[in-house]
């Protein structure tokens, strides 16, 4: 189980990675290294170059702009679970950060890597998704801004340019007070989730929803986020009755099956996790009125 | 020899710097082990499950099989070798976590006890006094088919314990 | 030092491993070697129309490309001897070398790539290109029971691999005027042994002397040793086998493999040194597993709880090839019945061949498949019958006025099954107590108020131990005062040394850290049998305490002379021999007697001396020392996801006197782990094609450190009569109850749903299968 062999390349500036990316035939991007090494080291990939963006100190980095938060395409996962900025402003972000695998792989891991690798189960897609946050792509002809809801063009697809490189990632925090939960039910601790949930909430003081985010992760090709049951619950008390409507829908998502985990089995899950993380992101509003009977 | 691309690159690990020519397709465990000789960092999977890779770069756990070695250049490795000078020296050459691992049966065939010394040592620096459910949490991505965990777990807060009263204050 | 019996040692082995010094089969320096990797079959039945190895051979840095044509002329015979001399089984079960002209499982060893790196040699894997024929795959045991199923392979075209039948008494009788009878049919499945450290051997070749120095990450060296002179036609002086450190067997290691033989026969072909090191995807494929056993099996009772009668079938996965023999299915079959009294019993059994990798013992061997067929019979007795669980099981355990208790049943040994001694209802009654199993019900409705689904069970498991028929122990006082110990035992990460040690100081008067341990090196000691069926400890140490009592004699003796007084007065004490009452230190050390039993050129020795300050035994036994064990579990079931959280977990292990409680605590968490793994966790998937589905450790689980509950470990001693230390296996012995006690739990706990669960392991989606279906979910997906 060794890696084939490649050519490396390790530039010291974003315009110098662009370059290569643009250039180079049958290369990969490295950054965190935490899904692509596996895959080198199985020989499932047998890229002709790899180009390795660890030297790009620009690309890691959490930082505000005026009510946005940016996080670098190069920020490892382990610097987002510590922040207190990303605690303070994206509680939903934060909790979902310590679902992404181990502590060793969150060290190496960066938040650019999990989003172009795009794992249908990936914590920090169905983050941004949820945020609909901006995702910010530097090609040969410039920067690119791209809507988490156009990121993904099918199953492990970004939507990226063979000759562009995902520098960074742009989110919108939710007012404070917001309540916010991610949820996930996995074999072990630390494996990909057979099915997510990660949910936004605000309320009225009368206990009434006023905004609403549900997105469900590991259940199709790629996190989806389900508008409707959004809608379905905005201008509605918030009780038993209307998240377990809004989680019919996430229950009806047409589920990827496998030899491991049936198909039917990952769409009931959706539901169940729908169903918790509403009710956990409705408890945490802060100045809510009383769930609803 | 090198048989294929290769770089020189230089590590520092446990304190000593070592330069070498390394092909670039060489994971960083493979160097530490067959070309610095400190075959303490066990391979047990290659895809980054077992954690018996794991070391210490930069002070930060991290699985040496998922790692180019070309990309730990100029970095700082800890691995299993340099455990017993951390924080030392320490009476009976043991890091406090080695004797604590050896009174509480906390390894057996010790294959995968790099990964889980190494682990642990970060998380007791990041987190002194942590629960029983943070200890297993932080080893959940190391594997032992030998000892339940449970020597392991009784190691690792052992330590925790006798490592705060040392620091209190008097 | 006496004492050591029973003394929680710290172990001796710790230090190098504590300070990544351990030399494991990997770090052995070897940088003249060729790193091999492994051609393997991509498909599960083929037949090979052509090798060519000419695309691989250009690769820089390949160096040979070897099949078993090339081979031929350099071994004795190109199939694999069967590993149990005495098996029936004709010789064609066995697979070849490297492979034979047809493959019959993916992963099948079809050729070596010999490179200068192991990087290279992958290459050159990818770069071999062969020709096959693919043939229809049978994937499913069950199949081969039906008319006209897929052959498996052409050199040994016959479905079934041994039909036979177990029992005693009359069944029929006990059946038909039975007040209860209950019926299961249970799926089963125990997956591969994944120790961290996988497989691997280094075969360095002595252009001097022509000699073959071999290292191999075995459990069974000497069997090794023994396998490789046979199919190489090699001189035994020729060759030279050790273990290194072993990073883990729990089975994967107990078998001699046809790669181990093709890397010694390889070096010697080229007169090369030639290391290969299995990786995990390999150990998935090409090391041994348990895999699918189908039991359709009835308890008959009568009306008060008291068993009549067992029986039923067994159909068993034996996969491509037979390494040793069917005896993961024999121990099943043989221990069904496990602690109870049984009157009668009849089991059909019949072990078939799949395309699929060769299965073969892991930890427990059989013994927790039988453990859960008899169990979850016993559950559906109580239920049917509205008694308590435990108190049904307590009305039919053997009890201790009945011990020995033989039953009329064969161990593989041809020795009757004898159950040596043990007080089953004794650790019942103790394990409740420990367990609160009275204060359940008080548990359950402060966890259903909570909205939790709580549930306990409870699994009593018996495992014949330390096999024979003997293990050798060589010990020898040092002129230095240093003692060693030899031992055909393997040592393989259990502690095996440091408990050897406790007993042969114990005999020695000197502190376990003046003793080292030699194990597994066949130059040291010619006979040997290796680590499996919990035996080490009951063997080679039994060997070595009368070894080691031995030399106390011969010391005594040899001092007697040395400071004039009777040997009956002298004893050994911190490393003197001295008499009684005296100081130490007022006698001789042990090295200084050993220095004269060594002997000096031209000297004389006193008339009544046997030169040499040593002794050799190799103690004998075919009985199995059978312990005993009773688990308790208690667990929450979320019935919205069918996950199950082990909440609490008691333990009651009787393994005879314990030389090193802490060692064997250790062996029954370690157990436990492997146990909840098979309860939850561990599956080894084939498609319906044949092809694996689980080759890696993000599909295939384990159970991780969150996995694992506190365990709390209680033991009854109850000395064994059947070796001189009293003691019993310890290392598998735990493995067995698990599943059987959790998944009791799990049903417990989803009682009010219905649920009735008929298969080990159990996913959450099969447990939710089950509830929506109001009954059995049941099959390996
Ligand atoms: S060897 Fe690196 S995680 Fe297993
Ligand atoms: S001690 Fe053997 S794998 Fe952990």
């Amino acid at each position: 189980m060794k890696p084939p062999a490649f050519s490396y390349h390790d530039p010291a500036t974003l315009a110098e990675a662009v370059a290569l990316v643009a250039t180079l035939d049958n290369a990969r991007v490295l950054s965190g290294g935490q899904s692509l090494m596996p895959m080198l080291n199985m020989r499932y990939v047998l890229p002709d170059h790899l180009i390795d963006l660890r030297r790009i100190s620009e690309l890691a980095h959490i930082r505000q702009s005026g009510g946005d938060i940016e996080i670098g395409g190069m920020t490892r996962q382990r610097d987002i679970e510590y922040s207190d900025l990303i605690a303070a402003k994206l509680p939903l972000l934060h909790e979902a950060i310590h679902w992404v695998g181990h502590r060793q792989t969150r060290n190496r891991g960066t938040i650019g890597g999990s989003l172009c690798h795009l794992d249908p189960a990936a914590e920090m897609v169905a983050t941004v998704v949820a945020f609909d946050a901006t995702l910010i792509a530097q090609g040969p002809s410039g920067v690119r801004e791209i809507a988490a809801s156009d990121w993904t063009l099918g199953y492990m697809t970004p939507s990226l340019a063979p000759d562009e490189i995902l520098t960074g990632v742009r989110f919108t925090p939710w007012p404070d007070g917001h309540g916010a939960a991610f949820v996930e039910f996995a074999r072990r601790h630390g494996d990909f989730a057979i099915a997510s949930a990660a949910a936004m909430l605000t309320a009225d003081g009368a206990g009434r929803i006023t905004r609403a985010v549900l997105t469900i992760g590991g259940v199709g090709p790629a996190p989806v986020r389900l508008t409707e049951a959004e809608q379905g619950l905005v201008g509605q008390l918030a009780n038993e009755t209307a998240f377990a409507a809004a989680a019919r829908h996430a229950a009806a998502i047409e589920a990827i099956g496998d030899a491991l985990v049936p198909a039917e089995y990952r769409a009931h899950l959706a539901g169940v996790m729908a169903k918790r993380a509403l009710a956990k992101a409705w408890s945490r509003i802060d100045g809510k009125g009383k769930l609803a009977a | 020899m090198s048989w294929g691309e290769s770089r020189t690159i230089t590590l520092t690990v446990n304190g000593t710097s070592y330069t070498r020519e390394v092909e670039v397709r060489f994971h960083l465990a493979d160097v530490l082990r067959h070309e610095l000789g400190l075959t303490g960092t066990h391979l047990g999977c290659e895809h980054g499950v077992c954690g018996a890779c794991t070391v210490l770069i930069n002070g930060r756990s991290a699985r040496s099989c998922l790692m180019l070695a070309v990309q730990a250049d100029g970095a700082e490795i800890t691995t299993i070798e340099g455990i017993a000078d951390i924080d030392g020296p320490h009476a009976g050459g043991l890091h406090p976590l080695q004797e604590a691992f050896r009174e509480f049966h906390g390894l057996q065939c010790g294959f995968c006890t790099p990964g889980m010394l190494t682990t642990l040592i970060e998380l007791l620096r990041d987190n002194p006094a942590p629960t029983e459910e943070e200890v297993r949490i932080a080893i959940s991505g190391n594997l032992c088919r030998c000892t339940g965990y449970q020597g392991i777990v009784d190691a690792a807060l052992a330590t925790a314990k006798n490592l705060r009263e040392a620091t209190a204050p008097a | 030092m006496t004492g050591q019996i029973g003394a929680r040692h710290p172990r001796l082995e710790d230090g190098p491993l504590l300070r990544g010094l351990g030399r494991f089969l990997d770090d052995i320096p070897a940088p003249g070697a060729l790193h091999a990797a492994f051609v393997r079959s991509p498909h599960p039945n083929a037949a090979i129309e052509r090798i060519d190895p000419s695309a691989a051979l250009a690769l820089p840095g390949v160096r040979a490309v070897v099949t078993l044509d090339d081979l031929r002329p350099h071994l004795a015979r190109t199939r694999m001897p069967l590993g149990f001399r005495s098996s029936k089984l004709p010789p064609t079960v066995t697979a070849s070398v490297l492979a034979d002209g047809e493959v019959a499982f993916v992963g099948q060893a079809i050729a070596i790539v010999l490179a200068e790196t192991r990087h290279l040699a992958e290459d050159g894997v990818a770069a071999v290109s062969i020709d096959y024929t693919t043939r229809p795959a049978l994937v499913d045991c069950r199949d081969a029971l039906l008319p006209n199923p897929p052959m498996v392979r052409a050199d040994h075209p016959h479905a079934v691999v041994a039909r036979f039948a177990l029992g005693y008494g009359d069944t029929d009788a006990a059946f038909a005027n039975a007040a209860c009878v209950v019926h299961e049919n249970l799926f089963q499945h125990r997956g591969g042994a994944h120790p961290i450290e996988p497989r691997g051997i280094l075969a360095r070749y002595d252009h001097a002397e022509e000699n073959l120095s071999v290292w191999s990450s075995t459990q069974m060296p000497h069997e090794l040793f023994y396998m490789a002179c046979e199919v190489l036609g090699l001189d035994e002086n020729r060759l030279k086998l050790a273990t290194p450190e072993v990073g883990g067997g729990f089975g994967a290691k107990y078998a001699v493999y046809p790669e181990e033989l093709a890397i010694i026969a390889t070096a010697r072909m080229l007169r090369r040194e030639v290391k290969w090191v299995e990786d995990r995807r390999e150990h998935f494929i090409g090391s041994i597993q348990e895999r699918d056993q189908y039991w359709d099996v009835s308890l008959a009772l009568d009306a008060d709880g008291r068993i009549r009668g067992l029986r039923g079938s067994l159909i068993h996965d034996q996969g491509a090839y037979t390494m040793q023999d069917v005896n993961v299915a024999y121990n099943a079959g043989t221990a069904v019945a496990g602690p109870y009294l049984v009157p009668a019993f009849h089991l059909d059994i019949v072990a078939v061949q799949t395309n699929k990798t060769p299965v073969l013992t892991v930890r427990g061997a059989g013994y927790p498949q039988a453990c859960f067929t008899m169990e979850r019979l016993m559950d559906a007795a109580a239920a049917r019958l509205g008694m308590d669980r435990a108190a049904l099981r307590r009305h039919n355990l053997v009890p201790p006025e009945k011990m020995p208790y033989e039953k009329p049943l064969k161990a593989r040994s041809g020795a009757p099954i004898w159950y040596d001694c043990g007080d089953y209802p004794a650790c019942q009654d103790e394990l409740l107590e420990a367990a609160d199993w009275n204060g359940f019900a008080a548990r359950q409705q402060v966890a259903r108020a909570a909205g939790k689904y709580r549930g306990i069970g409870i699994a009593h498991g018996v495992k014949g131990t330390g096999r024979g028929p003997f293990e050798s122990a060589l010990v020898r006082v040092m002129p230095s005062g240093r003692v060693s110990v030899f031992t055909g035992a393997a040592v393989m990460g259990q502690g095996l040394a440091t408990a050897l040690a406790q007993v042969c100081a114990d005999q020695l008067g000197v502190s376990p850290e003046k003793i080292s341990v030699i194990a597994g090196d066949t130059r040291t000691i010619t006979l040997g049998l290796g680590g499996f069926g919990s035996r080490q400890l009951v063997m080679a140490g039994s060997s070595v305490q009368l070894a080691a009592k031995a030399v106390a004699v011969k010391l005594r003796k040899m001092a007697s002379h040395m400071i004039e007084a009777d040997e009956n007065d002298l004893v050994l004490t911190d490393g003197f021999v001295h008499v009684i009452g005296t100081p130490p230190a007022a006698g001789k050390t042990i090295g200084d007697i050993a220095n004269v039993l060594r002997g000096s050129p031209g000297a004389g020795l006193p008339a009544d001396i046997e030169p040499g300050s040593d002794a050799h035994v190799n103690f004998r036994s075919d009985q199995l020392a059978y312990a005993n064990v009773c688990h308790i579990a208690e667990v929450e079931v979320d019935p919205e996801t069918g996950g199950v959280d082990i909440i609490a977990y008691t333990a009651m292990q009787d393994s005879g006197v314990l030389i090193n409680p802490l060692i064997v605590d250790g062996q029954v968490h370690g157990s436990i782990a492997h146990g909840i793994g098979n309860a939850l966790f561990e599956w080894m998937g084939y498609d319906a094609d044949g092809q694996p589905v689980t080759t890696n450790l993000a599909d295939y689980l384990l159970a991780g450190a969150t996995d694992v509950p506190r365990m709390r470990t209680l033991y009854r001693q109850t000395p064994s009569p059947l070796n001189p230390l009293g003691a019993k296996g310890v290392g598998e012995v735990s493995t067995v109850p698990v599943a059987a006690a959790i998944i009791s739990a799990i049903e417990h706990a989803l009682a009010p749903f219905g649920a009735h669960l008929a298969q080990a392991p159990i996913s959450p989606a099969q447990i939710l299968a089950t509830l929506q279906a109001g009954g059995a979910a049941h099959g390996p997906a």
